[in-house]
């Protein structure tokens, strides 16, 4: 038992980003833990899409071909364990992405593996150790797997630099017999979150409010001050799931991704969903009465105060 | 129709948290304990299930200390019918794994028409624990659910799933299943006072891994990673701090506004 294996991502005809960001993270691992670095893809065009896997330091790329059209988390389970049972590998890594939550936790459990997950970065130190956060962020845990010789991490997306260069991995089949009985849903469709009348991802000036105005009725004054200020308004999610703004506003993993020129964010903790869609404006100002709070530690300038008391003062000093 | 919730109390630090002895975890003393944000969305998403349903019941479980029975009472007063708690002391550095080990025992013991979790925790955020319990079950399962629609005579559920950037899938799941609860999937209620009273007569069981069945060499077996230290977080390129009064905090704010998109 030894090298990694990595198990890559697409949706809709595409790989996923995180799929190289993996492949880097391996190849960093296999320089301790031994090789070869692996990667496996699942999907009903996945031959197809394997060429796109080829970059530097991959030794070996398998693909299992699905028997849905779509990403099926059960399929998926079963195309997981069938590729562990033939690659053997030490360390298996996946995103901490939404298709994986819904899958790789269970193999986990049932095949008994060494198990962590959204990893900041797992390195070999004659193990596996995962440096991950706690208390939301706050916090940094390093995690060991004491008598486990396989364990599966799922890593964080954004945490390493994609993997690049050219490869000449082996491509290879594997054929998986599938338990239809197992495959519990049928894919019924796909729906996008409709387009509002406003674009927050071509703003070039967000304020942003998140769970920290309190109230609904606070809403209005960070309206006023962004329309003063010629910024628009962007929300974190709380704020969608109360019902006090559409979702077109919202920036993060499920929402929208934004690269603004400048970010103002004003109660809002820097949740890793968060971060992910805003973490590469050019500039970011957090305001935020917790000097612990992990947006501090992406923004350019931090206040620690009380927002009412600064958007108060920006309102007197616009007007 | 019968439907089990698994909840989680949280930690949420103070200000000057300190760390245990062992430098392993916080010291316990240092946090504010509530219930989870999404087991409180999984929680109202089973009481409507429940309530559109001819007859139903509701059992929320939980794996957690005494302080934890506060939390298992507020859900009985907004709505379940029964609680479980599991716990002994050797419990207290549980991983996920074996959260969800003694989670499927209470739910084997239920047989249960749906499972409903929330998709992570605010304090582990490890978004696993559900979707590991299914493992464990051999159960059918979708994780991050914005929508369910329960069709007791097909034995079948609707449900939207939440992808990132916006994209929402629509599938059919066979029932028995497990699903994980997405915030914003419903407005949560509040618990009235008269409920509130009421929640102190409903039942509420304590077990003991070993009530499961689960000896303590079978719980050592189960757990799948162990924290060995926890640190404060590199600070990287620390965000500069803007000083002084607000008034000092705004006019910094507008010099940088002014410079960047001015
Ligand atoms: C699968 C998944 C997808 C997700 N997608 C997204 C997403 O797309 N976007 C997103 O935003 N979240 C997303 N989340 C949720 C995310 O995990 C957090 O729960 C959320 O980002 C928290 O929002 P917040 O920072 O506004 O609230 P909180 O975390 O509650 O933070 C509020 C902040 O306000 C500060 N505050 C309070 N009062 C004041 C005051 N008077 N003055 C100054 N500061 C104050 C507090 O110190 C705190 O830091 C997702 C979660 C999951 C599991």
């Amino acid at each position: 038992m030894s090298g990694v294996l990595v198990v890559a991502e697409a949706r809709r005809g595409a790989v996923r980003d995180i799929s190289l960001e993996l492949v880097a993270a391996a190849g960093s691992l296999v320089r301790g833990a031994g090789g070869p670095l692996v990667v496996g893809l699942v999907g009903a065009d996945a031959e197809e899409l394997a060429p796109r896997l080829d970059v530097a330091g991959v030794d070996e790329i398998v693909t299992v071909r699905s028997p849905r059209e779509h990403f099926e988390a059960h399929v998926a389970e079963q195309a997981l364990e069938a590729l562990v049972a033939d690659v053997e590998p030490a360390v298996v890594l996946l995103g901490h992405t939404i298709d994986a939550l819904g899958y790789a936790p269970a193999l986990a459990a049932r095949a008994g593996l060494g198990f962590a997950s959204d990893a900041w970065s797992v390195q070999w130190d004659g193990m596996p150790v995962v440096r991950r956060g706690a208390y939301g962020d706050r916090l940094v845990a390093r995690v060991e797997f004491p008598g486990r010789d396989r364990v599966l991490v799922l890593m964080r997306s954004g945490a390493v630099e994609p993997a690049a260069g050219a490869g000449s991995a082996r491509v290879r089949a594997l054929d998986v017999a599938f338990d239809e009985a197992a495959i519990a849903t049928e894919h019924l469709g796909y729906r996008e979150v409709e387009r509002g009348d406003v674009d927050i991802t071509q703003a070039e000036f967000l304020l942003s409010v998140g769970r920290g105005i309190g109230d609904k009725s606070n809403l209005s004054q960070f309206e006023e001050l962004a329309e003063a200020l010629g910024a628009t308004l962007a929300v974190s999610r709380p704020i969608v799931d109360a019902g006090w703004m559409p979702s077109t506003r919202q920036v993060g993993q499920s929402g929208l991704t934004v690269k603004p020129k400048l970010y103002l964010a004003f109660g809002i903790s820097g949740a890793v969903q968060h971060l992910a869609g805003m973490r590469k404006a050019e500039t970011i100002i957090a305001v935020n009465s917790d000097p612990e709070a992990p947006i501090f530690n992406v923004a350019h300038y931090g206040a620690v105060a009380d927002l009412f008391d600064v958007a108060e003062a920006l309102s007197a000093r616009e007007a | 129709m019968k439907v089990v919730v698994c909840v989680k109390q949280v930690a949420q630090l103070d200000e000057d948290f300190e760390l245990r002895d062992d430098g392993r975890d916080v010291d316990p003393d240092c946090v504010e304990w509530d219930l989870n944000e999404w087991d409180a969305f999984a929680l109202e998403a089973a009481v409507r299930l429940g309530e559109s349903a001819a007859e139903a019941e509701i059992v929320v479980v939980t794996v957690g200390d005494d302080e934890a029975e506060e939390r298992l009472r507020a859900c009985l007063a907004k709505g379940a019918d029964r609680a479980v708690r599991v716990w002994d002391g050797g419990l207290v550095d549980a991983d996920v794994m074996l959260v969800a080990r003694l989670l499927a025992a209470v739910v084997e013991r239920e047989a249960p028409d749906l499972v409903l979790c929330g998709v992570q925790s605010s304090d582990g955020v490890s978004g696993a624990t559900g979707v590991a319990m299914a493992g464990f079950l051999g159960l059918p399962r979708v994780a991050v659910v914005t929508g369910i629609d329960y069709d007791a005579s097909a034995r079948t559920a609707t449900v939207e799933r939440e992808l990132e950037g916006g994209l929402v899938e629509r599938l059919r799941v066979r029932t028995p299943a497990l699903l994980t609860v997405q915030t914003g999937i419903n407005e949560p209620r509040y618990a009235s006072r008269r409920a509130i009273k009421q929640a102190r007569e409903k039942p509420l069981e304590e077990l003991t891994p070993a009530d499961l069945g689960l000896d303590a060499e079978a719980v050592a077996r189960t757990v799948a990673s162990r924290v060995t230290a926890m640190d404060h977080p590199p600070k990287g390129d620390a965000a500069e701090l803007i000083e002084g009064g607000p008034d000092e905090v705004a006019a910094r704010i507008l010099a940088i506004v002014e410079e960047r998109v001015g």
